[in-house]
């Protein structure tokens, strides 16, 4: 017998905003300099130093907000978050506690074809704390550890949601949505292996008949997850070991977790009892943000278009959804989509060959399609003369290939490569006349009423013309002169 | 020629011209320092080459560039809480002891900006931590007018090098009274100036929503020259107040129809009967030039010294975690993180340090932050509106600065508390953001006393007028102390 559970999942994403300076100070957020190198006394937390705001940090995060729905408002403050670690200069991280930047967004996302509104709770702004390197395995056995603050003071916002995921994969489908999202807006590099976004999950299981605050429900958290997947794994595993608990009778505890990555598990870092008191209070070196109203309206006009936008918009160009999803989720295919349409029409087309051939020539270069060989404007040249009919389907394939290897232009390739179809009907007639001379069995298979005998002679004709005769035409011209010369009648 | 009796106004204006040397003004400055530091123990750092080089460079400019410095050749004394690039800054605590920081305060930058000549670093109670200069991790300050007697504090240091004429000028610091208060018991000039007026990017910070920097000077004329200087906006201190900090600097005043607001509150008994007389003396003559003695009532007086603790506290407990012996400064212990953090702090900060660190804490803990941060922050907007309902009826506020006269070292050291209450009459203009000064008006059983000064918010200039009044119509003739007149 199965208990009914419901399962619980709020999460916190951290993302590193991509501004060119610190959030309090004018140090590069520059990654992979050499440790310490992107410091000043003010992320050192130098006796006498004062934060001063990266206006441009608060733009970035402000855009996320939008996106993201979010009431932004129009006075917020930051606190200092308090505890002792090496990595934290000043022992306190200025975040914001109870007046956040914005509040009260959602991001929509759709499982097995249905939409599912996730609500967002806040979205605050806050700093990022340095890096220790352990010399050795953990922190407990190292035999020393080197402190490295150029991540110090980067800009980070932390996206809250509402506990209303419920299952490992809806907070996958959640991560993905939002990572899109915010790959629009120009924000952040959103790397999770450079940590730039990082990921907390909050889970719970809600017995059923509970009807008490889901914040109330014993919840771990797990911890510092590196990537989707492992959030994913991360949450299978803590349902599973919750749920085996409470069948047995046992009792969750509050807890950070660990996600080990070998082994799929979760593992206990510090209970309730340990945790932080984090002693919050009002940072005093920095006055209320204020922002004006006009300004925030300012922002939303700038958004760029968003992938729900998008999505319509390809739907409406009859792009399939499977398709659709995958130009949407790589926001340069969909840059490269958009600016190979702006010069193509045919709107499938182009999606069929960026998403086939291109997709696989650049997957083999090791390219994207914002670094592809090929860019756009000369993907489009091809696919024209394709539309044109001066080269098939299958040279197009051939010259493309080539573009890839020489990057050189299509129509110097169909120049060079002698690739051009034959559209001249005349020089084609030539050939057909050769053909069915030569043919006369055929000729009169096809007369006496064999139609399966055309097929035969246009490929007699394409392979005169190696394959550059248009075969439509070919096909055209064949019966023409048969019906002219040859008495054909019209089947 | 003694220009060690000289006002900076005096000798910034012969430096100017030539008349005398920076140079020659420095080493009588240092020869004095030289000659009675080692009974006050006004300095824990005097940089003599620095000093040097600084009149050097004074001397050698061409006359023109020379006369557009406002402190020209003028020795300036720094609180040693105020961070400078060529000396060590300590805020007189072992856990940064010989700690050098790698830029300049933007005060100091101004100064030396302005021709001043900084020869050296002041003594102070630990981190700016108390009221007597008794709590120096490295030696005490002893007031020159008595050397049995302590300077005040924090700024005792700083006070004590004005008084003993080691100085013409002194920054110090004043987070609930600590420019004002040894500014009262040297009999000197003390000035805070309104919170945001002055940069505090270089402070190390006490308590950082009350901590302002301010002169202290022999005449409230040298005090306006020094904070000239230094106030106004800072790109690098958020807090600092953007505006024109020299507006109402050369505002004319008079005594005549002024009114002068005595809250009732700061009159009481618990003062000093001697204090009470020089105080209501002065008052007199001031009423006698026509200014009108109007009683104002500042009804949340009695809550201020336990509000201003709290804040204090509070924000002082968070500004000094960085002092975990991870990046400068000093490290003790080490058998593993926990012990690294634990012996520092305890081996580097001194008991008054650690008390006050230990009250933040709890202050602001889960389940006391209510009660008592949040709390006090309220009762601090009560006494802001307090201010704001006198300055409605006044346009100053004079008050006694202290309770009683300076006592003798080691005469309080037991009893914290009793120290803390010392700090009543001060710790308001703090809270409320106010600017506040202190000018000597009379001397009692050979101690000088100072009467306060407090102006609603940006009113430097105007309250550095009214000082100034004050100090021409309540003349005294300080025999100031360890020889020497004032010319
Ligand atoms: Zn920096």
């Amino acid at each position: 017998m199965m208990p009914a559970f419901d399962v619980i999942i709020g999460l916190e994403v951290h993302v590193e905003l991509n501004t060119a300076s610190k959030l309090f100070c004018s140090c590069s957020t520059q990654f992979g300099a050499d440790p310490n190198t992107e410091t000043c006394p003010v992320c050192l937390g130098m006796p006498g130093v004062l934060p001063v705001l990266n206006r441009t940090a608060i733009a970035l995060a402000v855009r996320a907000a939008l996106a993201l729905d979010c009431q932004v408002h129009t006075i917020s403050k930051f606190d200092r978050k308090q505890y002792f670690y090496p990595d934290l200069p000043k022992a306190y991280q200025i975040s914001q506690f109870d007046q956040p930047l914005a509040e009260h967004g959602a991001l929509t996302m759709t499982e097995d074809g249905a939409a599912r509104r996730i609500r967002i709770r806040r979205i605050h702004v806050e700093e990022d704390a340095g890096k220790l390197n352990h010399l050795g395995e953990r922190l407990g056995d190292a035999s020393g550890s080197l402190v490295d603050l150029n991540r110090a003071g980067v800009p980070l916002i932390e996206i809250v949601s509402e506990p209303d995921l419920r299952s490992a994969d809806q907070a996958r489908l959640y991560l993905t949505e939002l990572k899109t999202i915010l790959s629009y807006l120009d924000i952040s590099d959103l790397r999770m292996e450079e940590g730039s976004m990082r990921c907390d999950a909050n889970v719970s299981l809600r017995p059923a008949g509970y009807t008490g605050d889901v914040e109330d429900l014993p919840r771990s958290e797990i911890k510092n997850v590196n990537s989707f997947r492992n959030v994913q794994r991360g949450i299978e595993y803590e349902i599973e070991r919750q749920s085996n608990l409470l069948r047995q009778g046992g009792r969750i505890v509050r807890e950070t977790r660990g996600f080990d990555d070998a082994s799929g598990r979760t593992y206990s870092q510090r209970s309730k009892e340990e945790a932080h008191d984090y002693r919050y209070f009002p940072e005093p070196d920095l006055p209320p943000l204020v922002l004006a109203e006009t300004w925030i309206d300012q922002q939303k006009r700038a958004l760029p278009v968003l992938p729900d936008a998008i999505r319509q918009m390809l739907r409406a160009q009859g792009i399939p959804a499977r398709e659709a999803e995958v130009l949407v989720q790589d926001r340069a295919a969909f840059g490269y989509w958009q600016e190979a349409t702006s010069l193509v029409a045919d709107a499938r087309l182009v999606t069929n060959w960026m998403l086939s051939d291109v997709a696989r020539l650049i997957n083999a270069a090791g390219q994207g399609f914002a670094s592809s060989a090929v860019p756009p404007a000369r993907l489009a040249e091809l696919l024209k003369l394709l539309l044109a009919g001066t080269i098939s389907g299958r040279m197009a394939k051939e010259i493309l290939e080539k573009m890839f290897e020489t990057g050189e232009r299509a129509p110097d390739l169909v120049q060079s490569l002698g690739l051009s179809q034959i559209t001249d009907q005349s020089a084609i007639a030539a050939v057909v006349r050769e053909v069915l001379q030569g043919n006369p069995g055929v000729v009169q298979d096809y007369l006496g009423g064999k139609s399966k005998a055309l097929a035969f002679l246009v490929g007699q004709v394409m392979k005169r013309t190696r394959g550059q005769a248009k075969p439509e035409l070919a096909n055209a011209v064949l019966k023409e002169i048969l019906e002219a010369e040859y008495g054909a009648t019209t089947p | 020629m003694t220009t060690t009796d000289w006002t900076a106004g005096r000798i910034a204006a012969a430096v100017r011209d030539g008349e005398i040397s920076a140079r020659e003004v420095v080493d009588a400055a240092l020869a004095r320092i030289e000659r009675y530091d080692g009974d006050v123990g006004a300095f824990l750092h005097v940089e003599q080459s620095g000093a040097r080089r600084a009149a050097a460079t004074v001397d050698n400019l061409p006359a023109a560039q020379r006369r557009t410095l406002p402190l020209a050749g003028v020795p300036v004394a720094v609180k040693d809480n105020v961070v400078t690039r060529d000396m060590p800054t300590t805020a007189a605590s072992r856990i940064l002891e010989g700690f050098r920081a790698p830029f300049d305060a933007t005060v100091v930058a101004r100064l030396r900006q302005a021709g001043a000549l900084i020869v050296g670093k002041t003594n102070l109670d630990e981190f700016a931590m108390g009221s007597s200069t008794e709590h120096s991790a490295f030696h005490p300050t002893r007031n020159p007018w008595d050397l049995t007697r302590v300077p005040g504090g924090s700024s005792g240091g700083s006070a004590a090098a004005v008084a003993a004429r080691m100085v013409p000028l002194a920054l110090g610091s004043d987070t609930g009274g600590s420019i004002r208060q040894p500014a009262a018991y040297c009999g000197v000039v003390g000035m805070k100036p309104t919170y945001g007026r002055v940069s505090r990017f270089g402070l190390i910070a006490f308590a950082s929503s009350l901590d302002q920097i301010g002169p202290l000077a022999r005449t409230v004329a040298d005090a306006r020259l020094l904070y000239r200087v230094i106030a106004g906006s800072d790109p690098c201190d958020s807090t600092a107040l953007e505006g024109d900090a020299g507006e109402g600097l050369d505002e004319a005043v008079s005594l005549n129809g002024l009114r002068i607001g005595l809250p009732r509150e700061y009159f009481g008994d618990g003062t000093d009967r001697r204090i009470r007389s020089v105080v209501a003396h002065a008052l007199d003559r001031l009423e006698s030039s026509g200014a009108r003695l109007v009683e104002v009532s500042l009804p949340h007086t009695p809550y201020a010294i336990s509000t201003y603790y709290l804040i204090a506290m509070a924000e002082a407990s968070s500004n000094l975690s960085r002092y975990d012996g991870v990046r400068y400064g000093m490290r003790a212990g080490g058998r593993d993180l926990l012990d690294m953090y634990e012996t520092t702090r305890a081996e580097g900060f001194g008991a008054e340090v650690k008390r006050r660190i230990l009250l933040g804490t709890h202050a602001l803990s889960a389940g006391y932050y209510d009660a008592y941060y949040l709390k006090a922050q309220k009762v601090r907007t009560l006494i802001r509106q307090d201010f704001d309902t006198a300055f409605l009826e006044v346009d100053v506020i004079a008050t006694p600065t202290t309770p009683d006269l300076p006592f003798r070292l080691g005469e309080r050291e037991t009893d914290p508390l009793q120290m803390y209450l010392s700090d009543i009459f001060t710790v308001t203009s703090n809270l409320a953001g106010i600017p506040s000064l202190v000018v000597p008006v009379g001397v009692a059983d050979g101690l000088p006393v100072g009467l306060q000064w407090m102006a609603p918010p940006l009113a430097d200039g105007r309250l550095l007028a009214i000082a100034e009044l004050c100090e021409k119509t309540v003349a005294i003739e300080p025999n100031w102390p360890l020889g020497g007149t004032m010319s």
